[in-house]
């Protein structure tokens, strides 16, 4: 029973793209207590084209996407367009993070179609509640 | 005789005649005109009853009067070539009945001649006479081309004053265009000295935007590290208590982390620090995006007071200055930009800083005293006047003074300081925009005013006043 009921979490797994690598350490260091309890699984890329590899290797299994936009070579908003354009029916939920928080680039990313936005600095306990919502 | 009576009447016509063009004179003009005709009732009388015996002597006597006469008046003399005309002939007759009258054998003698005179004084008269006339036709053209040079010269006075009033009417013009000119000119200076201002500013706004997004996203590490340490500390802790280790020993792991866990605390909370003013610094690159609050004026001044004092204190070491406030604690919150005069006081705060370090680094006896105390001061204070009124605040405003005991400013310095670009400092050392981006915030967002008193080696205070 209580493994079954811990598979069922492991459901929620997270893909977060973005460039700054201690990214990676960060996420895993805030998220440590969902992780060792597996209600989440978390995989990482550090550029836009990393994510479309990861996810064509990986179909169905990210549900959600936590994408920086500024990044060199592939922007988050392109990366964000190859997602939805391509990658299943329903696509997975995809969140957009940016250090710019203003209308212009919301309104850019909402046109592109992601499912939420978020400004950095990362408010973790923020991200967490929305995690809790989708799930 | 008969020519003597026409000679006599022509003449005192001439004469009349010549007054009336040049010397109008109706004294004259009657008498001659009664000569007249005395003499024709005269000439008359003379026909008729036969007394030219008596009459020639009057007509002789007639003549040379009037001869006599326009030779006296002045005003006659141009009939004088007429005058000349007739008398040879006037003479001739005079003579001729003189003689007759005293010796008739000498008449008798001389009487050939003077018959032979009398043509000759007639042709005289004649040739003189024409003349004349052409003398005084040429002197009524003249008479006439004066009167026209007259009236020429009345026309032209005229269109002169005429001219001079257009001429005065057009330089009032000109004068109000230049003025306008002027003033449009100067209008234009200030206009393209706001716009350098503005495109400096807009690019050290874009820079400062550029750089404090930049720190932004390694100063996130730092905070967001700090906070997990922080957690792990208290797991840590947690986890040591199950550990089956002697309690001395626990003891002594608990202040090790306890230490570990006060240092991610600073670290944080310097962090944090670091963050709002990398917010701040955002905040003011977007174009007006703060919004006036109730803000304890008070609280502000002192905390920028003391960001700026530890920021020098960061930097140097060796700075050291006394911080005195005097803060109006009845003061009420009042309603301005935190963020924007924020940064007035930060600039305030840290030139006055600046000022007292200089001082103290200069040789003692510049200053004065062998013991130079480097002190700012703040103080808040509320007024009521007539600032707070022109925004319809019942009158009311907060006075803040920020004073500091150090270099002052010469009167040259002072007349600069709100010019952007304007710096005392060495170069790098000042953007020179830190005055008059805080005068543009006091007087242009809040509707304050900003002045300066200063005595130069003495000290600088810097007045602003906010309606409240």
């Amino acid at each position: 029973m209580d493994k079954d009921n811990s598979l069922k979490l492991t459901n929620m797994k997270v893909l977060v793209v973005d460039d700054e690598r201690d990214m990676q350490t960060l996420f895993e260091q805030r998220f440590r207590k969902e992780i060792r309890k597996n209600e989440m699984d978390f995989a990482f890329a550090f550029s836009g084209e990393e994510a479309l590899t990861y996810l064509s290797q990986h179909v169905h299994e990210a549900v959600l996407i936590l994408s920086d936009i500024n990044m060199p070579g592939m922007s988050g908003l392109e990366l964000l367009r190859h997602i939805k354009k391509d990658f299943g029916t329903p696509p997975p939920s995809v969140m957009m993070i940016t250090a710019y928080g203003d209308d212009e680039n919301y309104k850019q990313c909402m046109d592109c179609g992601a499912d939420d936005f978020l400004t950095k600095p990362l408010d973790f306990t923020m991200l967490k509640e929305k995690l809790k919502m989708i799930k | 005789m008969f020519l003597e009576i026409l000679i006599a009447f022509f003449l005192i016509f001439h004469l009349r005649k010549t007054l009336r063009s040049f010397n109008p004179d109706p004294v004259w003009d009657q008498r001659f005109t009664i000569a007249m005709y005395a003499i024709a009732v005269l000439g008359l009388l003379e026909f008729l009853l036969r007394i030219e015996y008596v009459t020639k002597w009057i007509w002789h006597l007639l003549l040379l009067l009037i001869i006599l006469f326009s030779f006296n008046k002045k005003e006659l003399f141009s009939t004088r070539i007429t005058m000349y005309a007739v008398l040879p002939l006037v003479v001739l007759g005079f003579l001729r009945d003189i003689i007759e009258v005293s010796t008739t054998k000498l008449y008798s003698d001389i009487e050939k001649y003077i018959d032979y005179a009398f043509p000759v004084a007639i042709t005289w008269m004649i040739a003189l006479l024409i003349r004349s006339k052409k003398q005084h036709k040429a002197l009524l053209a003249e008479r006439k081309k004066r009167e026209e040079e007259e009236q020429e010269l009345r026309q032209m006075t005229e269109r002169k004053a005429e001219l001079e009033s257009v001429v005065l009417e057009r330089t009032a013009e000109l004068l109000t265009q230049k003025e306008e000119l002027q003033h449009a000119l100067s209008d234009l200076k200030s206009t393209q000295a706001q716009l350098v201002h503005r495109e400096k500013m807009a690019s050290l706004g874009e820079l400062t935007a550029g750089i404090a997004h930049e720190i932004q996203n390694p100063l996130n590490f730092v905070n967001n590290f700090s906070e997990i340490s922080i957690e792990l500390t208290d797991e840590l802790l947690q986890e040591i208590t199950k550990l089956s280790v002697s309690e001395e020993e626990k003891d002594n792991l608990f202040s090790f982390i306890k230490d570990l866990k006060n240092n991610q605390q600073k670290i944080n909370f310097h962090g944090r620090r670091a963050d709002a003013i990398v917010k701040g610094m955002l905040l003011h690159s977007r174009k007006s995006t703060g919004q006036k609050e109730l803000t304890d004026i008070n609280a502000l001044a002192d905390e920028y007071m003391q960001l700026s004092y530890h920021g020098l204190r960061a930097k140097d070491k060796s700075f050291t200055a006394t911080m005195q406030t005097q803060f109006d604690n009845s003061l009420e919150k009042i309603n301005i930009i935190p963020q924007d005069m924020g940064r007035v006081f930060l600039n305030l705060f840290t030139n006055a800083f600046y000022s007292v370090t200089e001082k103290k680094k200069r040789p003692n006896s510049l200053n004065g005293s062998e013991n130079y105390q480097p002190v700012v001061t703040v103080t808040t204070k509320r007024l009521s006047s007539a600032l707070g009124d022109r925004v319809g605040n019942e009158g009311r405003e907060v006075e803040i003074k920020i004073r500091d005991n150090g270099m002052g400013m010469s009167k040259e310095t002072l007349d600069k300081i709100f010019q952007p670009f304007f710096s005392t400092k060495p170069t790098g050392q000042g953007t020179g925009l830190g005055l008059s981006i805080s005068y543009d915030i006091v007087t242009k967002i809040h509707g304050g005013q900003m002045n300066v008193k200063t005595k130069e080696n003495e000290f600088a205070e810097f007045i602003i006043l906010l309606p409240a």
